[in-house]
């Protein structure tokens, strides 16, 4: 028990504790929407293509966050012309984003000169790494995510729910697919830190299904999966460190094991 | 009497192939027009015209003035499947997006809510209210969803296919409901059952590639080739191409 206590007074951990908050706000609250959306695949999607542009920002020596921001707001937005304007397949322009933005990466790491030491960080992530000017920046995503989903709630909710409904009513409907696409994109971006490139999904899903086993209200879905994103993750947290293993994998398999457990109690009681 | 929406020589389709083409029509107050014709004719193509979710190729469609997409909407009941039965949202919520645009508008919340709350118990489903949608049997479904059109008071309401919704025997209930409605507004019905509407509405256009006109509720085989609608009719007259005369 003392460890744990002493565990916080340490730096490092504090800095964790901080992107723990953030992740599971930020993730709870875009998680909800993509599930709900069903956009899942395309938020997959954004994520990998970030790959491209973290390896672009080793190659030309700027700050890889930057890089994945760019590619991910490129991929979001690309998705998004490949499939309403050349009328690609939607599936199809998703696929073809993940894979250029993963193959573009490997390109750009490869002939990067000398060895680059961190890209493992960047595939499955360090929360205990985080860096205090990242932690800034997730604190203003995060505080913006909570601003436009309390102020605009019933729009993107309605939006959602029934997107031919609401341009009949006259929302503006383009706008706002557009601006929440860009919030899932700026999620995924800053929560790579935490878990990872490769495990960013389930931090937006797992939390998700897990509420939605016990509400299937859009509100009361967004303050859960918040609530469990960061049980899941302070527990893999402490495990990982406990166990000494990676600490993004450990919290994406503690959320998974707290989905399958919950879901049994549910079946049994 | 000025009609509430005119339609003048309209062409609609996507990727400048026409779907429908030369489309004239009025629809006037008390109006119960039964839009009829084969899958593919283009009768949800229109509608989405009328609904301004499709820009017309060539022609237009004249509102008058009072009907206004932001002041007072169309009242607008979309096809069953085109819902996410597992979308997390509850029936009330669902009702009250139909009134999305008063929202950001002079009317305040709480008269929402209430507006909200009397249609739900007008239309006997206040006790589902909080459930999610997932969980509601068809005929509910149809109740929500005619409440979510509603809402807005509209001068004009359209329902895409809402008798997919429920099997026959829920039917009769929408029907005998939207004659009550008929009394303050317009009512456009589309469907492709012209055997089942017909009895309740006051006029039919056929839409399969043009639209025509059919001032009246009773149409004949003959009239349904000669407007080029290949539709199965189901016969309730005595003589057997009279279709659709009585409907007892």
């Amino acid at each position: 028990m003392n460890s744990i206590v002493e565990l916080f007074s340490y730096g490092f951990f504090q800095k964790a504790l901080f992107a723990a908050v953030f992740a599971s706000i930020s993730c709870g609250i875009t998680g909800s929407y993509i599930v709900a959306r069903r956009i899942v695949f395309i938020s997959g999607g954004i994520t990998h293509a970030s790959f491209g542009g973290i390896g672009l920002a080793f190659l030309l020596g700027f700050n890889p966050l930057a890089g994945a921001v760019i590619f991910a707001v490129g991929a979001a937005l690309g998705i998004q012309f490949f499939t309403k304007v050349a009328r690609v397949r939607e599936d199809s322009s998703i696929a073809i984003f993940w894979s250029l933005g993963m193959a573009l990466g490997i390109i750009f790491v490869f002939i990067t000169p000398g060895y680059t030491p961190n890209l493992m960080s960047y595939l499955f992530g360090n929360i205990l790494t985080v860096t205090i000017s990242e932690l800034w920046w997730m604190f203003i995503l995060t505080t913006i995510i909570i601003l436009f989903f309390s102020v605009y709630f019933r729009k993107i909710l309605y939006i959602a729910f029934d997107e031919e409904f609401a341009r009949a009513a006259g929302l503006p409907v383009n706008l706002f697919n557009y601006l929440t696409i860009t919030l899932v994109a700026l999620t995924v971006v800053l929560n790579i830190r935490v878990v990872g490139i490769i495990l960013i999904l389930s931090l937006l899903t797992i939390p998700q299904a897990i509420a939605n086993l016990f509400t299937k209200n859009f509100k009361t879905m967004l303050l859960l999966s918040s609530a469990f994103a960061f049980t899941g993750t302070m527990a893999g947290l402490f495990i990982s460190y406990f166990m000494d293993i990676p600490s993004g994998a450990t919290i994406i398999f503690t959320l998974v094991v707290m989905f399958v457990l919950l879901r049994l109690y549910k079946h049994f009681f | 009497m000025e009609p509430l929406i005119k339609i003048k020589n309209l062409t609609l389709g996507y990727d400048k192939e026409s779907v429908l083409s030369g489309v004239n029509l009025e629809i006037f107050e008390h109006d119960f027009l039964g839009v009829i014709g084969p899958n593919g004719g283009g009768k949800t193509t229109l509608l989405k015209a009328v609904l301004g979710l499709l820009r017309p190729m060539k022609g237009e469609i004249i509102f008058r003035k009072d009907i206004d997409k932001k002041k007072k909407p169309m009242g607008y009941l979309p096809q069953v499947k085109h819902i996410d039965r597992n979308f997390p949202i509850t029936v009330f919520e669902v009702v009250r997006s139909g009134s999305m645009m008063e929202d950001s508008s002079k009317v305040s919340k709480a008269e929402v809510r209430e507006k909200t709350e009397q249609l739900l118990v007008e239309m006997g489903i206040e006790h589902i209210r909080n459930k999610a949608i997932g969980y509601l049997s068809g005929g509910q479904m149809q109740r929500v969803f005619l409440c979510r059109a509603l809402i807005s008071d509209p001068e004009i309401l359209i329902l895409d296919e809402p008798d997919t919704f429920v099997d026959n025997r829920f039917e009769g209930e929408l029907y005998e409901k939207l004659k009550q409605l008929n009394k303050h507004m317009a009512i456009v019905l589309v469907s492709h059952d012209v055997g089942t509407i017909s009895s309740y509405v006051k006029t039919i256009a056929c839409v399969n590639g043009e639209l025509h006109y059919h001032p009246d509720n009773i149409i004949t085989q003959e009239q349904l080739n000669s407007y080029n609608c290949p539709i199965k009719l189901i016969t309730h007259g005595e003589i057997p191409h009279t279709v659709l005369k009585h409907h007892h």
